[in-house]
């Protein structure tokens, strides 16, 4: 919006000026999760590649998606997935009309993070 | 202090010619994803660690090998839509279209690369 001119009107409070909140830090973890998979999914698809290219293609993506660097950006990945997951189902249950009174906002925020961290570990434990 | 929106320019021109096309369609591959990523965390997990040989093996079954095309295929599309949103929100005038652009192609171009590969490993 900050390229319309707005004219002579009023403005309104933004993001600097509000004290976090459970819903403000939840809905912009859904964006900051979506957009960071960029990273994952890019890694993801270039092991699929480099194991339909040659052996030692594969050899060159395996080593560096299993290093402690592929590690590390595979376990927060993984986080990412079943955070953004949850942050989507939310999402389309909001879709539905539901789900908008203070409590139940609540609720499924703390459900969101609380969900994804489980199914983070639930998933490494399982793999 | 005025109270007129630039709203008044708009009226009635429409919804940029595309309504709710987005919206639905982010909804649609969201309920793809909801299915779909769950079967691939696991069928890739367990193949990720493993030799080539071994890898070659498990993605020419035909169940960890769909689960893989579909997900890598929804998923690209569904990133392009969503980072779309983000560009529109955050960056303005031509920077905006440009990376609009370059999403839409790494977005096509790493689904086409992922749909490759894995026919290749199948065939």
């Amino acid at each position: 919006m900050a390229d319309v001119n707005r004219g002579n009107r009023p403005l309104s409070p933004h993001l600097t000026i509000y004290r976090p909140q459970l819903n403000s830090i939840t809905s912009i973890l859904t964006r900051i999760t979506g957009n960071a998979l960029l990273v994952g999914a890019l890694l993801v698809t270039w092991w699929f590649l480099a194991a339909a290219t040659s052996p030692d293609a594969f050899a060159t993506a395996d080593a560096v998606i299993t290093s402690w660097f592929g590690d590390l950006v595979m376990f927060l990945s993984l986080w990412a997935l079943w955070y953004h997951t949850l942050a989507g189902l939310r999402h389309l249950y909001w879709h539905t009309g539901a789900g908008f009174d203070l409590k139940t906002v609540e609720m499924l925020g703390w459900g969101v993070i609380g969900g994804s961290v489980l199914l983070t570990l639930l998933t490494v434990i399982i793999i | 202090m005025r109270y007129l929106t630039s709203r008044k320019q708009v009226d009635g021109l429409g919804a940029a010619r595309t309504g709710t096309t987005h919206f639905w369609r982010v909804t649609v591959s969201s309920l793809a994803l909801l299915i779909l990523v769950p079967l691939f965390v696991f069928t890739f997990g367990r193949a990720l660690g493993q030799g080539h040989i071994e890898v070659l093996a498990y993605y020419s079954h035909p169940f960890p090998a769909l689960v893989a095309a579909l997900t890598l295929a929804v998923g690209w599309l569904h990133f392009k839509d969503g980072v779309r949103v983000l560009l529109e929100d955050y960056v303005h005038g031509h920077a905006r279209q440009i990376m609009i652009v370059l999403t839409v192609f790494i977005s096509y171009g790493a689904a086409a690369a992922g749909l490759y590969a894995l026919a290749r490993i199948a065939f």
